[in-house]
This record gives C-alpha cells, sequence and structure tokens, in this order.
C-alpha cells in the first residue's frame, strides 16, 4: 500500500489578486502524517482546502497548477468523488445543529442520499464513534444534539463524521486550537491511531503536538514550502534559517 | 438656566414620552375591547355552520366566508411559501451579484405596493383572462402580498447560519442542492416559519386586494375557479351596511378574525424563543 | 481495540456515471430554479408597472393633464377630473402624518432611549406590534361605530355640519395605522446612538432631555425622516379603513370635517362597476399614480435608512 498518494506540482493560489501559495511542490506517502507549520497567514489553511477543492467556493479564489490524489488531477476529478475520498475536520467543531449525535455520525449517509438498513447504521455509527474513542461518552445520549456536547466531544464527533464515509485522507485544519489540553490529548491519540488506515494532513500551530503525532513535516512561509522533511530531521537539523527561528520561538 | 429649571424640563418632557406613548395604546385595547364585547355574544353555533340569512331571518352564519379565508390562504400560501423560499435562498447564497441587488430592491417596491393596486393587477391579469371573479385570483394577490416578508426572513435567517456549517456538508461530497436542502434550510427553520406564519397573519385580513379578484359570494363555495367569500369581505361588506342583524354578523367574524391574527402572532413569538436552533 | 471493519465493503467512493449525471442535471435544475425565482420577482414589478401603463393609456389619451386638474368626476358623461380625489389622497395622507409625528418619536424614544429593555419594554413593543397586525377593514369598521359618533359630537360642538365621517375621521384612523411603522424605524435608529456620543455629553453635565435634544435626533434625523417617509407611503395607499370613514363624495373638500374620497377609495368603491373602457382605465391611472408615488417613496426612504445604517 505503500506509494504517493498526494502530489502537488507548480501549484498556485489565489484570492483575487493576491497570490497566497507559490509554486508548491509537495509529495505526500500513504498512511503518513504530515504537519503543516508555519507563522500566522503563510498560506496552511488555503493549502488544504485546495486539496479537497473548498478554495473555489470563496468569490474571486482561484488556482493552478496541478494537485494529483492517486494520480488523478483534482480539477478533473468529479466533486463528489473527490470530497468523499477525502475527509475534512476544521478548526472550530461545527457538528450540524439540527441533526442528533447519531445523525451527525451517519451524516455523510443521510446527507448524501446513501440508504443503509437499520443495523448498518448502528454499526457505521457505533465504529465510527469507538474509532474517535466517543462511544463510551455518548452512548446513552445518542439521541440529543449533538451541539450539546464539550467543545472536545463536538470535535470528535466531528472527526467521526469525516471517517464514517471512509475516506482516503484526513485532512485536519488546527484540529485542537479551541480546546483544553484533555480532549487535545484524546484527539493527538487518535489521530495516532487513525494513521494505521488513513494519510493524514494536519495544520497545527503547536510544535510539541507536530513531533509528537507527525512523521513528516512542512514549513510554510509567506505561501512557500521552505522545508518539507521528516519530522525530527526538522526539528533537530533544520537546513532553512526561518524554519529555524520558527522552532525556536525567534520568530518576527 | 438654572439647574432647577433643566431639571423640571427634564422631567417635563419625559413624562410627555411616556403619556404619548400610553396614548398610543389605546386605539388598540378600545379595539380589541369593542370586538371582543361585540363578537363573543355573535359566536355561537349558527355562526359556524350557517350561511348569511335574508335580513330579519334570525340564525344566519359565516361558514362560507371561514371556509373561502381558509380555502383562499391555504392556496396563496401554497404559490408564496416555495417561491418567497427560493427567492430568499438566492438572496443569501449570491448576494454580491447585480441581480440580487435589483431582486432585493423589487422586494422593497413590492412591499411598498398599496393592495389596492395589487388587487387592480391581479384582476388585468387573471380575472379579465379567466373572464370572472375566482378565489384563484384572490389566492395569487394574496400570494403577492404574502412574498416579502417569506422573502426577507429567509434571507435574513440564512444569512446568520455560519458557513461552517455549509462547508462541512460540502466536504462530505454532498451535493449543493442537498446542502442548501437538507443543512441549511432545516438550520434556518424557525426563522422561515415564523416569516411565513406572520405574512399569513398579515394577509388573513387583507380586504382590497380581494374586492376585485376573489369577490365574495353569498353562498357556500369551495370552487377555486369561481366566486370566492372571505372573512374580511364579509366583515367590510356588513360593516356598511344598514342592518343590525349584519353588523352583528360582521362583529363576530371581527372577533374571529383578530383571535387568528393573535394567535399567529404568539406562535411565532414563542416559536422564535423556543424552537431556535443553536449553533 | 477490535473494531468490526465490515462496513469498509460499502463502495461508497464509487458513484455511477448515471449517478453522477443525475446530480449534476438536479444541481443545474437547483440552480436556475434560484435563478428564475429571482429574475421573476424582478420582471414581475416591471411588468407590474408596464400594466398600469398601458392599462391608462385610454385615460391619459382620452384625458391628458385634465385628469389632475377636472374638478369633476361624472362617469355618467364620461367626465374624469382626479383634482377631488388628489386632494382628498393628500390631505388625509398629510394630516395624518402631522397627527403621527408627536407619538410615533415619542414612542420611538420610550422603546429607543428611556426604555431600552425590560418588561415594560417588552409590554409596549409588542402593543406596537399588534397595532399593525390588525386589519384595515377591521379599524374602518370599528372607527364606523366608536370614532364617526365621537367626531360627530365634535362637530356639532364646533358648529361645523356633523357628518362624523370626513376627512378627518380618515385621519385619524389612517394616523393609528400608520404610527407602528414609523415607530419601529424610529425605535431603531434612536437605539444606534453610539452610547460614547451620548456618554460625552452627560459627562459635561447634560440632562437627558438635553442629549436627546442636542445629541439623539440631530443625529438620527435622516433615520426620522426615513420613518416618517414611509409612513407617508403607507397612508396614501391605505384603502379599506379609509374607504369606510371618507364618506366617499366627489366634491373637493372645503375643511379638514369635509367628507371627500381619496384615490384609493374611488377605485376600491367604483372598479367592479366602471363600465366604460375610459371609466375603468381612469380608475387604473389612479392605481398607476399611487404605483409610482408609493416606489418613489420606498426606494428613498430605504435608501436613507441603508445609508443610516451603514454610518
Ligand atoms: N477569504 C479570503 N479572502 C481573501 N484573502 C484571504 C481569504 N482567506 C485568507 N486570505 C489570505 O490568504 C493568506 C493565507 O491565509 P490562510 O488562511 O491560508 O493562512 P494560514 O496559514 O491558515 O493562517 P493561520 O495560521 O492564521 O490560520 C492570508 O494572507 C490571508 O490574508
Ligand atoms: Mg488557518
Amino acid at each position: 500500500m505503500a506509494g504517493t498518494i498526494l502530489k502537488a506540482k507548480n501549484f498556485n493560489a489565489f484570492f483575487g489578486q493576491n497570490q497566497v501559495l507559490k509554486n508548491i511542490n509537495l509529495d505526500i506517502m500513504r498512511n503518513d502524517v504530515v504537519a503543516v507549520m508555519g507563522p500566522s497567514g503563510c498560506g496552511k489553511t488555503t493549502f488544504i482546502r485546495c486539496i479537497n477543492r473548498m478554495h473555489e467556493l470563496t468569490p474571486d479564489a482561484t488556482a493552478e497548477g496541478e494537485i494529483l490524489v492517486d494520480d488523478k488531477n483534482v480539477y478533473k476529478m468529479n466533486l463528489i468523488v473527490l470530497r468523499r475520498k477525502i475527509g475534512m475536520v476544521f478548526q472550530r467543531p461545527n457538528p450540524f445543529p439540527t441533526m442528533s449525535i447519531y445523525q451527525n455520525a451517519i451524516a455523510g449517509y443521510l446527507l448524501n442520499g446513501i440508504k443503509l438498513t437499520k443495523s448498518k447504521k448502528d454499526e457505521v455509527v457505533e465504529t465510527s464513534l469507538k474509532r474517535v474513542a466517543l462511544w463510551d461518552e455518548v452512548k446513552d445520549s445518542l439521541h440529543k444534539k449533538g451541539t450539546f456536547l464539550s467543545g472536545g466531544q463536538q470535535q470528535r464527533l466531528c472527526i467521526a463524521r469525516a471517517i464514517s464515509l471512509n475516506p482516503e485522507i484526513l485532512l485536519l485544519d488546527e484540529p485542537t486550537s479551541a480546546l483544553d489540553p484533555i480532549s487535545t490529548s484524546k484527539i493527538e491519540e487518535l489521530i495516532y491511531e487513525l494513521k494505521k488506515n488513513y494519510t493524514i494532513i494536519i495544520v497545527t500551530h503547536n510544535m510539541q503536538q507536530a513531533g509528537r503525532i507527525s512523521d513528516k513535516t512542512a514549513f510554510f512561509y509567506l505561501g512557500e514550502v521552505l522545508e518539507y522533511n521528516v519530522t525530527k530531521e526538522i526539528f533537530t537539523n533544520p537546513k532553512h534559517e526561518k524554519t529555524q527561528n520558527y522552532i525556536t520561538g525567534h520568530f518576527g | 438656566m438654572t439647574i432647577e429649571y433643566r431639571n423640571i424640563r427634564n422631567k417635563l418632557f419625559k413624562g410627555i414620552v411616556i403619556i404619548l406613548t400610553v396614548i398610543c395604546t389605546l386605539p388598540l385595547l378600545l379595539v380589541l375591547y369593542r370586538i371582543t364585547k361585540e363578537g363573543i355574544s355573535a359566536i355561537n353555533w349558527d355562526f359556524f355552520v350557517n350561511l348569511p340569512k335574508p335580513v330579519g331571518e334570525k340564525g344566519g352564519g359565516i361558514a362560507n366566508a371561514l371556509v373561502g379565508s381558509g380555502l383562499i390562504i391555504l392556496m396563496a400560501s401554497v404559490f408564496a411559501i416555495p417561491l418567497g423560499i427560493s427567492i430568499g435562498i438566492y438572496l443569501s447564497e449570491f448576494k454580491k451579484t447585480k441581480l440580487a441587488y435589483f431582486t432585493l430592491l423589487s422586494v422593497d417596491v413590492l412591499q411598498g405596493i398599496p393592495s389596492i393596486v395589487i388587487g387592480i393587477i391581479i384582476y388585468l391579469w387573471v380575472v379579465k383572462t379567466m373572464g370572472h371573479f375566482s378565489a384563484v385570483s384572490g389566492s395569487i394577490a394574496l400570494s403577492m402580498m404574502m412574498l416579502p416578508a417569506i422573502i426577507k426572513s429567509t434571507e435574513e435567517t440564512l444569512k446568520l447560519i455560519p458557513d461552517t456549517l455549509k462547508e462541512a456538508s460540502l466536504s462530505l461530497g454532498v451535493p449543493y442542492y442537498r446542502t442548501i436542502l437538507k443543512v441549511i434550510l432545516p438550520a434556518g427553520i424557525t426563522g422561515i416559519l415564523s416569516g411565513v406564519i406572520l405574512s399569513v397573519a398579515r394577509v388573513a385580513g387583507e380586504t382590497a386586494p380581494l374586492l376585485f379578484t376573489a369577490f365574495g359570494n353569498p353562498f357556500m363555495n369551495t370552487n377555486i375557479t369561481k366566486p370566492m367569500s372571505s372573512l374580511p369581505s364579509i366583515i367590510f361588506n356588513y360593516a356598511i351596511s344598514p342592518y343590525e342583524d349584519w353588523h352583528k354578523l360582521a362583529w363576530g367574524a371581527s372577533f374571529m378574525l383578530i383571535a387568528i391574527i393573535l394567535v399567529l402572532n404568539i406562535i411565532t413569538k414563542i416559536a422564535q424563543r423556543k424552537w431556535r436552533v443553536q449553533f | 481495540m477490535t473494531i468490526n471493519r465490515s462496513y469498509r465493503k460499502i463502495k461508497l467512493q464509487y458513484i455511477g456515471r448515471k449517478e453522477i449525471r443525475r446530480i449534476n442535471f438536479t444541481e443545474a435544475s437547483f440552480k436556475k430554479m434560484l435563478l428564475l425565482s429571482a429574475i421573476g420577482l424582478v420582471v414581475v414589478l416591471l411588468a407590474i408597472f408596464v400594466t398600469l401603463l398601458i392599462s391608462s393609456l385610454p385615460s391619459i389619451k382620452a384625458i391628458g393633464v385634465g385628469f389632475i386638474y377636472g374638478k369633476t368626476w361624472d362617469p355618467v358623461v364620461d367626465h374624469y377630473g382626479g383634482l377631488p380625489f388628489l386632494i382628498g389622497t393628500l390631505l388625509t395622507a398629510l394630516l395624518a402624518l402631522i397627527i403621527s409625528i408627536p407619538f410615533s418619536l415619542a414612542v420611538g424614544l420610550f422603546l429607543g432611549e428611556y426604555f431600552r429593555s425590560g418588561v415594560i419594554s417588552g409590554i409596549f413593543k409588542n402593543i406596537i406590534e399588534l397595532l399593525a397586525a390588525i386589519p384595515s377593514v377591521i379599524y374602518g369598521f370599528w372607527g364606523l361605530f366608536v370614532l364617526v359618533p365621537l367626531v360627530r359630537s365634535l362637530e356639532t360642538t364646533l358648529g361645523v355640519p356633523p357628518y362624523g365621517v370626513g376627512i378627518f375621521t380618515s385621519s385619524i384612523i389612517l394616523a393609528i395605522m400608520i404610527i407602528p411603522y414609523s415607530v419601529s424605524l424610529t425605535a431603531q435608529v434612536i437605539s444606534l446612538v453610539p452610547a460614547n456620543l451620548k456618554e460625552a455629553a452627560y459627562s459635561l453635565g447634560a440632562t437627558r432631555f438635553e442629549v436627546i435634544k442636542n445629541i439623539i435626533l440631530p443625529y438620527t434625523r435622516s433615520g426620522i425622516f426615513a420613518g416618517i417617509l414611509l409612513g407617508l407611503g403607507r397612508a396614501l395607499g391605505e384603502t379599506m379603513a379609509v374607504t369606510m370613514l371618507i364618506g366617499n363624495s366627489h366634491i373637493i373638500p372645503t375643511s379638514i370635517f369635509s367628507p371627500g374620497n381619496t384615490m384609493a377609495s374611488v377605485i376600491a368603491n367604483e372598479f367592479t362597476e366602471a363600465t366604460g373602457d375610459i371609466y375603468l382605465s381612469a380608475l387604473i391611472e389612479m392605481g398607476l399614480f399611487l404605483f409610482v408615488v408609493t416606489t418613489i417613496i420606498n426606494v428613498i426612504g430605504r435608501r436613507v435608512i441603508k445609508r443610516f445604517s451603514i454610518n
């Protein structure tokens, strides 16, 4: 199963005239966890939103170059197929407010109109909630609204919602930035667990977090990838002065 | 100017403001009082099940107007709700387009058109084409009057729904139309519904646009291509008649109408407070 | 952790071509529907104007500007002078406006400044809202039985012919009906006055009245003007209550106690009985006039409000 799953080739992205990603070239291996780091505004979010083409939802946002998933250009793929292949978790937990916990966990099926039998539904809900280690906490209140959960629980529910569709790649945009330390460590454990089955790209500002969970780290600076390497290497032996400054906190 | 004078002037002004405000509430109280007093005594079983009777005969009712109002408003809602929600979605989803600007302008203009002018228009468009007055033409006129409230409540509710909800759905590979119909609309349902109910409450008492469309009918009629009676038109016709019996029916009909409008208003109030979707 | 992985077998990412085509088609239709409904509304508004204009042409051709200054309206001899109704409309609307302004301002200050929140504010807000919810026909009915006798006795005291119905009675009812519209705007703009402006004045020792007079009213002038303007728009086109209370006289009113007629009430009374082509067309021309005037008033009013809320 090894090999490249995602490849960015001479990729550029714009908001109107403003170029926010410059000539990105990046290869991501299957089942790797890749941390995307860099100072605020350097284009991390934009990059991962380009991978599942959420970028183009913004008016005036454009992109050029190629992103290949399984050797297929995402800009030539059907949007629905692409987005089912790539799950996304946002910075702020965003469970569907009109749905129960149960419904949120299988929202991908419900909203896409994929018919499942009752037992299949139960199974998918239980499996995905167990994988995000939420099952024990919510199994008695599955029919309460998802928005009643705590922030950390909501975020895990959102991850469950994303993985219940069995994507191949999981995009996480600062998933723990709005959470307390305990919830954060739960989600980190979860990522470690998920890595067996998924390729994970995670945006984070937290150096320790990147060190703990990622195999590789991409360091973004002003819309460019300055350095992309094995995480340990980046942390112990950064090639670039800017990276060095960033990880040692001597930035700006 | 002494401080004393300034303080007195300050208090006096506040007093005037309060008095004028209290005076403003008098009409409502007086109208409600009179209609309740006269209306309740007019209401009995006959009132609901009988047709209006010729002057002098006892036991007349307004069954035809109740049925007529119900049918006309139901039909108007069927026309206006999907159309209004659709336009509201367009306005909130494509707010920056030129068309959105002109559509919003049209909504404002439509809201300001006197109801009698709507009556003229539907007379020219529908009644003249059909060759005669009809309930359905009345419904079309009322639906035009319902549109602005429905469009605005939809637009304003949807505008407040965070974009992240839409993105969450789209990122699951859910097509745009399903995202709107199954995520965005349900999240805004309370606001949209209260707009719909308020618009129903508003047109339930509209008389002018029905004068030359649904027209009125002294008999029971459920055929929507024929003239049909309604609560407001029966109030108008009987109120300006010289007969005591008919005045009584008009008070009863007014009481019914006000009661319906009050209930609809209260329902929206409760809905807005209790069933709001939490994000 | 052992996890049942059997659901992996569901082929989610595989969507058949047919399915994709179906989704694309529905998607396109959905967007087209949104677009068409929005275009439709603009088209309907234009169509309303064009229809009114075309249907008014026979009258415009036959009567011309005489429609505005002609003093007699006599369908029997095909004579259509609209001056009595123009005067009736303007007189009732302006009188209603004059009556309503102090009240709208007071309630606006009450809800927007003195009692901005709490139980009292809630009660009065609801009452004002309900005032707007009562149908025109019910105001007219109530006016006939409550207001008309009162005005009649007032007229007797004053020594003018005691019709009871007339311009004055209609204006009172109209004032009651437009107050809620003006208030909702007035209260809103008054509550939007920045707190720091008011605090600056208070810190200089100003009383609340002085703050209202020197800070709040100047600041909210344009918004209050818009509220009054929109009230005027409503008053001009209001039909049922006026029809029931104005007396329906085709003679130019000589005093505010005279009976008269407004354009809207003439249309309401005569439209279904208008037999001749020119007769009907003349009534529609009045509809056109009302449409154009209220549209202008609305567009201006909303412009002002928008500009105010941006500032
Ligand atoms: N919707 C938008 N419209 C215009 N410009 C935008 C938009 N979103 C982001 N940008 C710009 O694009 C650049 C990259 O933004 P991006 O959100 O990708 O940064 P980021 O690395 O994720 O930052 P952060 O760490 O603060 O989340 C920034 O300069 C930002 O100003
Ligand atoms: Mg970001």
